[in-house]
């Protein structure tokens, strides 16, 4: 089914170019890509010029190309020169060197080396995102999906049931945070002036984002008590109104902004502040469905009384899920509103829930692979086509429908997320050997 | 004081009777069958003893204390495992992860061990992963350990049925038709590994069983059920000469000739 499963060499290009990339170890990529952005950084400036750009593109040339399609090849040209051909020959041919290095790093506890490698993939980030403001917030938005799509997936995909309150979860999150950030550390006309002032104040905005989560996870307590009791379409219909419920409480919470909202959150929601919450939310959330206590999910969802009858505590299992998902919802929602620095109740309505439930349906269920990338792909791709305006909401669905008709769970369903297997060294032989054993 | 012992279990579907006052003792090491008609109750008489359902009336003791009420997770924990008619396994689930499953209330980790893969945990997934291995290879199916369980064979699959229930250490087994739909040599195999079992973890167990020669090598003593009623009762050559026994699975003899 998938390519390169079977030991017989296949032909066409994807099948060749994974022959090509085979020996690259994820830390070869993570080199590579860090080439590519320190390029841009020394030679961008000098580049543009000479292929008549006005700037940089943001997003690979492709909102540029979009605008205006007279700079197509230049911005094409741009994106070949300082990302594809770098990345490529650098990820190709430093190989050898790289899986050194991955060899050397596999015999270090997997804690060090995994954080050597998130260390190498925020500097990535950060140097990428010095060019522009613009890049700086769809990345940080791009991270809050991925823990957003991953918290869903556990519910939605790791335990099979269908749940339509995320929008409202991340809403109680977010409000619950800024309250928490606004009312105690800043002036405010709705909250009078700062009671804490202080140095250390934005040390408190973990405790910010977890009392969001909580408050979340509570919201998730209220709609499981009725609803667990059945199964299947009972919990989308209760969690779609408690999602309605939720959009309208706040709307008429004038102590919070009412439908205006509440601004001025504090500019917590750095880089390294995100970066370090969603590598925290995703390492726990994948922890959780890799151990017997969250394969248990998969077990209510198989076959719930079996599971039963294996000593399993189906209820416990379910109900833990359930808020642990809104809670993970509830950082997410945090983060979002001190990203934004502003949150009002009509960002959390349907438009949200077709956002949330497209990036986890087109990434992949049961897979913390399939959330990053549903998240990453469906984010990015909202942001590039953003030129086409209306259209947008015509392309993103379509490729839905091509993604359902082709890879109908997701394009990397049930797909295990080994943080060892994906720091390991690449050999290209031993890759085809353990495949050909299988 | 027997092993288990259910004590005048009555059950009733709206207004049908479904069972009447049924009676069962089972000592520690004991085969028992229950064997009957199609629709005469017999798989209602497992789910009610493994919580599935709760009994109208009477009462059901494990080692002397009731377990009615309690929920199927927690008598399957005081040590009663079953297995059942259409096997019910986990499709998105590995042959290994089926039986570590099976030692879920064993593990004493708790949510923060399995949130931040404290080491109590690897420990713990270590040894049940060990133990899961170890029940593989005594059913003859560790060569499927990591594969998916839709890919295997029939008779593999019921093995890790059977190694997923007993998994759980049980004291009592409860076997619901473990012989249905398969070919007389599967059966031969299906009864040398319900054999090897009781050798090898002494359960007590109670079967579920349509084909009276299963019955007759397995059972020390067998039950006859017939419209949720116990017609008769005794070793497995009485019941099945028995006319009563013969009338409710042939028919009434008149008929026949």
């Amino acid at each position: 089914m998938h390519p390169g499963d079977s030991p017989a060499r296949e032909h066409g290009l994807r099948a060749a170019l994974g022959r090509f990339f085979a020996p690259v170890p994820l830390m070869g990529w993570l080199l590579a890509v860090l080439t590519a952005v320190l390029l841009e950084r020394h030679i961008g400036d000098a580049l543009i010029d000479a292929l008549g750009l006005p700037k940089i593109p943001v997003l690979f040339g492709v909102l540029v190309m979009l605008k205006k399609p007279a700079l197509i090849p230049g911005s094409l040209a741009f994106t070949g020169l300082v990302y594809l051909i770098p990345v490529t020959l650098v990820a190709r041919f430093t190989a050898p060197l790289t899986n050194g290095i991955a060899a050397a790093l596999q015999r270090m506890p997997l804690m060090v080396s995994g954080l050597i490698h998130l260390g190498l993939l925020y500097l990535i980030f950060h140097l990428w995102t010095d060019v522009s403001d613009y890049r700086l917030i769809t990345l940080k938005l791009m991270l809050i999906a991925v823990l957003v799509t991953l918290s869903i997936n556990l519910i939605n995909g790791y335990m099979g049931e269908f749940s339509c309150s995320h929008p409202g979860f991340m809403a109680l999150g977010a409000y619950m945070a800024s309250i928490f950030t606004v009312g105690l550390f800043t002036d405010d006309r709705l909250f009078g002036d700062a009671v804490f002032h202080t140095l250390l104040a934005p040390a408190f905005f973990p405790l910010g984002l977890f009392l969001g989560g909580c408050v979340a996870a509570l919201g998730a307590l209220i709609v499981a008590v009725p609803s667990f009791r059945t199964r299947g379409d009972y919990l989308a219909i209760i969690s779609l109104a408690f999602m309605f419920i939720v959009k309208s409480l706040l709307e008429n919470l004038e102590f919070a902004g009412g439908p205006r909202g509440l601004s001025g959150q504090p500019d917590w929601a750095t880089l390294p502040a995100v970066f370090c919450v969603v590598v925290l939310g995703v390492w726990i959330m994948n922890n959780f469905v890799t151990s017997t206590m969250g394969k248990a999910l998969n077990a209510v969802r198989d076959n719930e009384s079996a599971a039963e009858a294996m000593t399993v505590d189906t209820r416990k299992t379910k109900m833990i899920c359930f808020m642990f998902g809104a809670f993970w919802a509830g950082v997410a929602g945090g983060l979002f509103a001190h990203v934004l620095r502003y949150v009002a109740p009509a960002t959390f309505g349907l438009t949200k829930l077709a956002e949330v439930l497209a990036m986890v349906y087109f990434g992949g269920l049961n897979s913390v692979w399939g959330s990053i990338t549903g998240a990453v792909s469906i984010s990015l791709l909202s942001e590039a086509l953003r030129p086409l305006q209306i259209l947008k909401w015509i392309c993103i669905p379509l490729l839905l429908i091509l993604v359902m008709i082709y890879r109908p769970r997701g394009i990397m369903a049930f797909k295990e997320f080994n943080p060892r297997k994906i720091l390991a060294p690449r050999t290209g032989k031993a890759k085809g050997g353990t495949d050909a054993a299988a | 004081m027997p092993l288990l012992e259910v004590i005048d279990m009555s059950h009733n579907f709206g207004g049908l009777r479904a069972v009447n006052d049924y009676n069962l003792t089972l000592e520690p090491g004991q085969v028992v069958g229950l064997i009957g008609p199609n629709g005469a109750g017999k798989t209602t008489i497992f789910n009610l003893i493994t919580g599935i359902y709760r009994p109208t009336e009477g009462d059901i003791r494990l080692e002397g204390q009731s377990i009615v009420g309690l929920r199927p997770n927690a008598i399957a924990a005081r040590g009663l495992a079953r297995t059942f008619q259409e096997m019910r396994l986990w499709r998105y689930l590995t042959v290994k992860e089926h039986i570590m499953m099976a030692r879920y209330s064993k593990l004493s980790y708790g949510l923060l061990g399995a949130f931040l893969s404290l080491p109590k945990r690897h420990r713990q997934e270590r040894e049940s992963e060990e133990m899961a291995m170890e029940y593989l290879k005594i059913f003859g199916v560790d060569r499927f350990a990591d594969q998916m369980v839709i890919d295997l064979p029939y008779g593999a699959a019921r093995r890790v049925e059977m190694a997923r229930a007993l998994a759980i250490e049980p004291k009592v087994l409860f076997l619901d038709e473990p012989t249905v739909g398969m070919t007389p040599e599967e059966m031969a195999d299906m009864i040398k590994v319900v054999h090897q079992v009781h050798e090898r973890f002494k359960p007590a167990i109670f079967l579920i069983e349509h084909r009276l020669k299963v019955v007759a090598e397995l059972c020390q003593r067998v039950q006859c059920l017939v419209f949720g009623e116990v017609i008769v009762e005794g070793d497995p050559t009485t019941v099945q000469s028995d006319p009563k026994v013969i009338e409710a699975y042939l028919g009434d003899e008149k008929v026949v000739a």
